[in-house]
């Protein structure tokens, strides 16, 4: 679904990302984690055309996406769940819905915008209560919630999310962790970028180490979890032998 | 004062009031989905004016002013697609200095077409003299036509921005723009969409005032500095305090007459302008927390 080939990107003439490759295939949960300044967010804004590559590729459904713009890349099924949630603060929840749909109002119509927001009602059901206020009045869980929402409105074959659990009580991060498993029960598939390793590798099924702009590791979740190394660096854990 | 002298000037005050509140929300509108200052415009009410009187010798009143706003908005997108679109991510500076630069090409080219002449549009409705009273105070209709005109135009813009998709998808590019981008809104179209639609209610402004004010080249300037002066005085980017600022700064120029004499009329919102600048920049009405966020 995704593949990314020996990728270079950064910002001016700063190139933070190295020779970054990888893939996600469809259905599955993919974690990316790594510490503050990993270079992360700019790899999920590579992939999202906000970046442009300096070097190698990024192949979205087979296509190069390299000079594509975001909004042709969003249309063509990849959505992002953007760091710190930036939702519509001054328009009301259920807006902030409708223009999640703006991609499926233009390729199916409204009746399947509105089926589609019935959907996320369901999936966040405090959204629905709180459909008339503003967005900027929710607290953080709600606001990610939201953001997720807003991403899912346009049935992305691809969701990318963006350190979801930042700034979140621990039962709510437990809930959003909830409902990514449930999108991927649902035949969605995820890349998740995440700070909390342990939680991030608990519901993937593969994961990649990054650090300093490199992948220093990858596989499957369960084996990064056990990684002496990860345990070490991510999870907090100081194996004595 | 006697109280027939007040209401009088508290007519005038309203009428230039809505004027500068028109020019002040053409301000916003480019603001709030760009996050410049468009300093021309006053250059847009100018041309509705110009365009609108030189159609007047082929077609009937209504029509040329519809035409002249129709005009007005295809020559705010061209400005906006030659000059502001192709721009990769461009300071704010740049871009204000880029539309003080249109302002300057506007003007000459109106110096150009229709010379230094003053001219104006005939009164829509009688002429000079012509006045209905309220009580005892004597009012033009053309006072009416520019006040209703300006009404209708705000109504008409608050419910274009709360109940149409594309007003939904411009209000998500002001609030956010990269969330905008992400829900794969084409944000470089909603900003020619603003430039045309601020060009549009200018030029209508334009129209509207015409027989009152007189349109000249080089009318634009005074309105634009009268307008920016409300759109800051309201806190730039909110629409309904720029009306309440326009109209009180049109009050306070009508009634100034009374304590200096008119040749300082402009001064005073020159001096406004300073006073709010110096003393609370994000406007009366706008909340010094998201002045800090903005980028000016």
């Amino acid at each position: 679904m995704l593949k990314i080939r020996n990728l270079d990107a950064g910002y001016g003439k700063l190139r933070v990302l190295k020779n970054i490759s990888l893939h996600v295939k469809p259905g599955e949960i993919v974690a990316m984690i790594g510490a503050n300044g990993a270079s992360k967010t700019t790899l999920l804004h590579t992939v999202i055309g906000l970046i442009r590559p300096m070097r190698g590729e990024v192949r979205f459904l087979g296509q190069a996406t390299g000079s594509t713009a975001v909004e042709r890349i969003v249309a063509s099924g990849c959505a992002l769940v953007p760091e710190g949630r930036q939702v519509f603060a001054p328009m009301s929840v259920e807006e902030n819905l409708l223009l999640g749909g703006f991609i499926l109002q233009k390729e199916q119509g409204r009746a399947e915008v509105l089926k589609e927001l019935e959907r996320q009602y369901e999936l966040f059901p405090i959204l629905r209560e709180r459909r008339q206020q503003l967005a900027g009045t929710l607290s953080g869980g709600e606001q990610q919630m939201l953001a997720m929402g807003r991403a899912l409105m346009s049935r992305p074959k691809l969701v990318m999310m963006d350190e979801p659990s930042t700034g979140l009580a621990p039962l709510i991060v437990r809930d959003i962790f909830q409902i990514i498993c449930r999108l991927r029960g649902q035949g969605n598939t995820v890349l998740l970028i995440e700070q909390n390793a342990k939680a991030a590798l608990g519901i993937a099924d593969r994961g990649y180490v990054l650090e300093v702009g490199k992948v220093i590791l990858q596989g499957p979740a369960a084996d990064l979890l056990a990684n002496a190394d990860v345990q070490r660096a991510y999870l907090g854990r100081e194996k004595i032998a | 004062m006697s109280l027939d002298l007040f209401f009088q000037y508290l007519f005038a005050g309203l009428t230039y009031g809505a004027i500068y509140a028109i020019v002040a929300i053409g301000f916003n509108i480019i603001y709030n989905t760009t996050g410049i200052i468009n300093f021309a415009q006053g250059e847009f009410v100018m041309l509705g004016g110009m365009i609108s009187i030189s159609l007047m010798e082929f077609i009937p009143l209504g029509y040329a002013i519809a035409a002249a706003v129709l005009v007005t908005m295809g020559i705010g997108a061209v400005i906006e697609i030659l000059f502001i679109r192709w721009l990769e991510s461009p300071s704010v500076l740049r871009m204000i200095i880029i539309t003080i630069g249109i302002s300057i090409l506007l003007r000459e080219s109106a110096l150009h077409i229709w010379g230094e002449s003053i001219r104006s549009l005939p009164y829509f409705y009688g002429n000079e003299i012509t006045t209905f009273n309220l009580g005892s105070v004597h009012i033009s209709p053309q006072v009416v036509w520019v006040i209703a005109a300006c009404a209708v135009m705000m109504a008409g813009l608050s419910l274009f921005f709360k109940s149409t998709p594309i007003g939904r998808e411009m209000r998500a590019c002001a609030a956010n723009r990269t969330a905008a981008l992400l829900c794969g809104i084409n944000t470089r179209n909603m900003v020619t969409l603003s430039f045309m639609l601020s060009a549009g209610i200018g030029a209508l402004a334009g129209c509207v005032m015409s027989p009152i004010t007189y349109t000249q080249y080089d009318s634009g300037a005074s309105l634009a500095i009268k307008g920016f002066t409300v759109a800051i005085l309201g806190g730039l980017g909110n629409s309904l305090a720029a009306v309440a600022a326009g109209v009180l700064l049109g009050i306070i120029e009508a009634f100034s007459v009374t304590v200096v004499p008119l040749a300082f009329q402009d001064a005073i919102a020159i001096a406004i302008l300073l006073l709010i600048l110096f003393v609370k920049p994000h406007g009366i009405f706008g909340s010094s927390e998201a002045a800090r966020l903005k980028d000016f």
